[in-house]
């Protein structure tokens, strides 16, 4: 007995019809050039998640926060669109971070972290391999197809960190919510500047440090809206 | 005079204590030989130890990011799983002493057991039905490192540390038993979202992803 016994006509056409557009329709490709700049800021932890423990008492989910509204403030003044995922102490979910970043398909993404470990700042692009765009990713791994893009916008925040006179440290990683992202995502740590003897000489604490990693980010994002916007004058 | 019948219970009296004196002495003897033969079953001499191996471990900085290949030599026991933990052991000492470039508390204890088992593929969905792929010599391992939550609840937060730590330990894995090609961790034999709020730690992590880098950044 054969199925197509029981399925009239019209409806086969249609499924037809369905097929053949879906094989012209080309996934989604991560290099359609945009028409607006908006870049979507999210200020890790918050609410229950108090992420870590500062060395001068402050929590990372409001060193985060102050950091995402100072950023906000100054891309905004450089005319960049920007949404973020929290404005106060909101425990938000890891996924519902991704999910606000894939709805407003920015151009960049950008997780803001801050830890006593280590020195400067250290910019982490997801350790998925790159992999063709598909419709339907996969949601654990929807970033694989933009890790390219990632790991270019990890390249011109480090120039930026550089040029402002920053130590950087680059690296990849397994992170559950950039993972999901499907924009060119970076994960942002800022740690206390440290000597070649380990001894602190800017904490994160000290205000012109804060100053100077807001600053330094925005010139970044500056920049990436530049280059954007000459691959779309390059490839319309 | 002494009546006849005192003489007689008197003399009765007088053996039974005598012949509960040398029972008593009998038994007393006795004891002491089972005492004797007690300590003797003991072990008189120390239990063998097994030879000091070297073994590489790939110790993280959290000063640069990076991760270097260190020779140690250690006692190393026979069972691959025993010898993982040892390794691993060594390897969080070095964490935990003063002035760690990666500094994390906890020591050798940090790791509660390391289970080895036949890696599937990492395209493969596991079919319930199918029976478990048969290991040879050769065959790619998944290792199963369950850690303590003392080890993750005190573990310092932060992407970069705790990506390190995660690292370290699937590189020094695979660096000193081959066959190791994916790792899972578990904390407490439960999976865990992340380690200290950070690092993803409910997926497979790839030997070769942690490659050694010298001074340079992953």
């Amino acid at each position: 007995m054969h199925w197509t016994k029981f399925v009239p006509a019209w409806a086969l056409i249609g499924i037809a019809a369905t097929a053949t557009l879906a094989a012209h329709q080309s996934p989604s490709s991560p290099a359609a050039p945009p028409n607006r700049f908006l870049v979507v800021l999210d200020a890790a932890h918050g609410g229950d998640d108090s992420g870590g423990r500062l060395n001068d008492g402050q929590l990372e989910k409001n060193y985060t926060l102050a950091l995402s509204v100072r950023l906000r403030s100054l891309l905004a003044a450089r005319g960049i669109q920007v949404l973020t995922t929290r404005e106060s102490d909101a425990s938000i979910d890891l996924n519902r971070r991704a999910e606000i970043a894939n709805h407003a398909r920015a151009q960049a993404c950008v997780s803001l972290h801050a830890t006593e470990s280590g020195s400067g700042v250290h910019l982490f692009a997801s350790s998925l391999s790159p992999a063709q765009p598909t419709r339907f990713p996969a949601w654990k791994t929807a970033q694989a197809a933009w890790v390219t893009r990632s790991l270019a916008l990890v390249g011109v925040l480090n120039s930026a960190f550089v040029h402002a006179g920053m130590n950087v440290t680059l690296g990849r990683a397994a992170l559950p919510a950039v993972d999901s992202m499907t924009c060119p995502a970076v994960a942002v740590e800022i740690a206390p500047e440290r000597d070649a003897s380990r001894a602190v000489t800017s904490a994160l604490d000290d205000s012109a440090y804060q100053a100077r990693v807001a600053e330094a980010l925005a010139a970044a994002l500056l920049e990436w809206r530049a280059e954007a916007w000459r691959m779309e004058t390059a490839h319309p | 005079m002494i009546p006849r019948y005192q003489t007689i219970l008197f003399s009765i009296l007088l053996l039974a204590s005598v012949a509960m004196g040398i029972t008593l002495w009998h038994l007393r003897e006795r004891a002491h030989q089972r005492l004797v033969a007690g300590q003797d079953s003991a072990p008189t001499k120390a239990p063998e130890v097994a030879p000091a191996e070297p073994a590489t471990l790939l110790v993280a900085n959290d000063f640069d990011n990076s991760m270097l290949a260190q020779v140690q030599s250690l006692p190393l026991p026979a069972d691959p799983g025993a010898r993982a933990r040892a390794i691993l052991g060594k390897l969080l000492d070095l964490y935990a002493a003063p002035g760690a470039a990666h500094p994390v508390s906890g020591g050798a204890s940090s790791v509660a057991q390391v289970f080895l088992m036949p890696a599937l593929a990492p395209a493969q969905a596991p079919d319930p039905k199918a029976a478990l792929p048969k290991a040879s010599d050769s065959s790619p391992q998944l290792a199963v490192v369950n850690l303590t939550a003392s080890f993750a609840a005190t573990h310092p937060s932060g992407i970069e540390t705790e990506t390190l730590t995660l690292l370290s330990i699937c590189g020094t894995l695979h660096a000193n038993l081959p066959r190791i090609t994916q790792v899972r961790f578990l904390v407490d034999g439960q999976r865990r979202t992340t380690l200290a709020g950070h690092a993803d730690l409910s997926r497979t992590f790839l030997a070769t992803e942690a490659s050694p880098t010298d001074g340079a950044n992953p």
